[in-house]
């Protein structure tokens, strides 16, 4: 499994992302488990709402963090989080 | 009182909460306690949602509905709307006994967010016969309704001598139903499976030879179906890290609102539990003489004491160890390193003998009737 460059991402409609106030981080929740993020996934994880394609979520975390450069890593995050069912591409 | 220094109180994250011990299905390995008809009375229903709203507050996220039979509370969508409002991810841990499509529907739009179904074997005879209860044919239904209203699909299979053998016919039902994830839990020697201990443990080849058969096939549906596979810890050589460590993770609270470290605590002696009727949960987590117990590493014995593996596996069960040797201070017995490692190979020994012999005693069965005699 690998990102397809051309398709939308959208978060996985069986796990849920939230904010949790106890941990001061957000976290997905899935049956019987959960997974802490850091701040960054959790950037990433935001824009995928079924609206953009990877590009897209690049050009806006960029634009967002007046940065560039942040290709590969959010690829490489986005590649894991496909692997484990988070996001999906259809 | 041992490990009484409050050092380190993390919060609940895990509120496991047993409605009700009512249950139509009579499975010989359950793991509520021999003697529950001794604690007949339950929680109302304004009673768990206090529950669930205090823990939430100190941080649990993670809400395990179970039993007995969860679905016998007729408040279970409100518990479930209540649960969804305070933003708990909710997991329905049930036989699927009696769940019908109406009812499926009515739990998703409370908010409910996973069901988890128990299926006793890949065959109708010998599902019904563990089950206790003609239960086969319902449950596969439930599985594809389950899945057809958009849950993820959970499916649970205890594994035990009666369906070792059915491997990978118990894989390839769990792939055929649509399962995303699939537990294939091992029994744990605690409650009833410890009094038919003879009759369920299988010997170390048939546990080989299963755990083989499941990851091979767990490579195969990488991806596609996640496959849980929870230890035999009779045939490991160090103990399960039990409960992610005693008042670190996961709060139990049983029928009669008796809260629990983890769910055989009830069994140990002067642990005085308390209940979510006298106290907040905020009080029983970070108070109580029950939670503080064995917190930390103060309360433990040699050889788990100067041990450099015990902060990984905190010296194992207390429950077990009680169970097995008679001191819950003990090394979990299951470890290699513990002096009473013998009682274990005792038990192997004992169910292979027992498997051998002409004319198996009967599986004593969960139900009232039985739990009477015990109590
Ligand atoms: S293990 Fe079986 S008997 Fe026990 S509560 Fe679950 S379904 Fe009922
Ligand atoms: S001796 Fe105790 S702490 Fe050490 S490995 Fe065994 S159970 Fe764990």
């Amino acid at each position: 499994m690998t990102i397809d460059p051309d398709k939308n991402i959208r978060f996985s409609p069986t796990h849920r992302l939230q904010w949790e106030e106890a941990q001061q981080k957000d976290v997905i929740l899935y049956p019987e488990g959960m997974v802490e993020l850091n701040q960054s996934s959790a950037e990433i994880l935001k824009l995928c709402d079924g609206n953009r394609k990877p590009q897209q979520i690049v050009d806006e975390l960029e634009r967002k963090f007046e940065t560039t450069g942040l290709r590969n890593d959010i690829i490489a995050f986005l590649e894991v989080a496909l692997k484990n069912g988070w996001i999906k591409q259809d | 009182m041992a490990g009484s220094n409050k050092i380190n109180i993390t919060p609940p994250r895990w509120l496991l909460a047993e409605l009700t011990y009512a249950c139509p299905l009579q499975c010989p390995y359950c793991s509520n306690p021999l003697d529950y008809a001794k604690y007949p009375s339950e929680l109302s229903t304004d009673d768990w949602k206090r529950v669930l709203s205090q823990a939430r507050k100190m941080g649990a996220v993670q809400l395990g509905l179970s039993g007995g039979e969860p679905l016998v509370r007729r408040d279970l969508s409100e518990l479930i709307r209540h649960a969804r409002e305070l933003g708990y991810y909710s997991n329905l841990i049930t036989s699927g006994y009696g769940l019908t499509e109406e009812r499926i529907v009515e739990l998703r739009q409370a908010g409910l967010d996973h069901i988890q179904v128990s299926i006793q074997a890949s065959t109708q005879e010998l599902n019904d016969h563990i089950a206790g209860t003609t239960s086969y044919e319902h449950k596969r239904e439930v599985a594809h309704l389950v899945k057809k209203h958009g849950y993820p699909m959970v499916l649970c299979v205890v594994i035990h001598r009666e369906n070792i053998h059915q491997m990978q016919q118990i894989l390839e039902m769990a792939e055929e139903l649509g399962a995303d994830y699939l537990e294939l839990a091992n029994t744990q020697y605690y409650g009833w499976a410890h009094a038919n201990r003879d009759l369920l443990l299988p010997t170390q080849e048939q546990f080989e030879q299963a755990e083989a058969i499941a990851q091979a096939y767990k490579e195969r549906v990488a991806g596609k179906m996640k496959i849980y596979y929870v230890v035999p810890d009779y045939y490991e050589d160090r103990p399960k890290a039990c409960m992610n460590g005693w008042g670190t993770t996961f709060l139990t609270i049983a029928p009669d609102g008796v809260a629990l470290p983890c769910h055989s605590a009830r069994e140990l002696p002067g642990l005085d539990c308390p209940n979510v009727n006298d106290y907040s949960i905020e009080e029983i987590w970070t108070e109580s003489k029950a939670f503080n117990f064995f917190r930390g590493f103060d309360w433990m014995k040699e050889p788990c004491r100067s041990c450099d593996e015990k902060e990984k596996d905190f010296g194992g069960c207390r429950c077990q160890a009680y169970l097995l040797t008679g001191d819950m201070y003990n090394t979990d017995p299951v470890c290699s390193k513990s002096p009473n490692r013998h009682v274990v190979q005792e038990a192997i020994d004992s169910a292979k003998s027992a498997s051998l012999a002409p004319g198996e005693k009967p599986l004593i069965f969960r139900n009232s009737k039985n739990s009477r005699d015990f109590a």
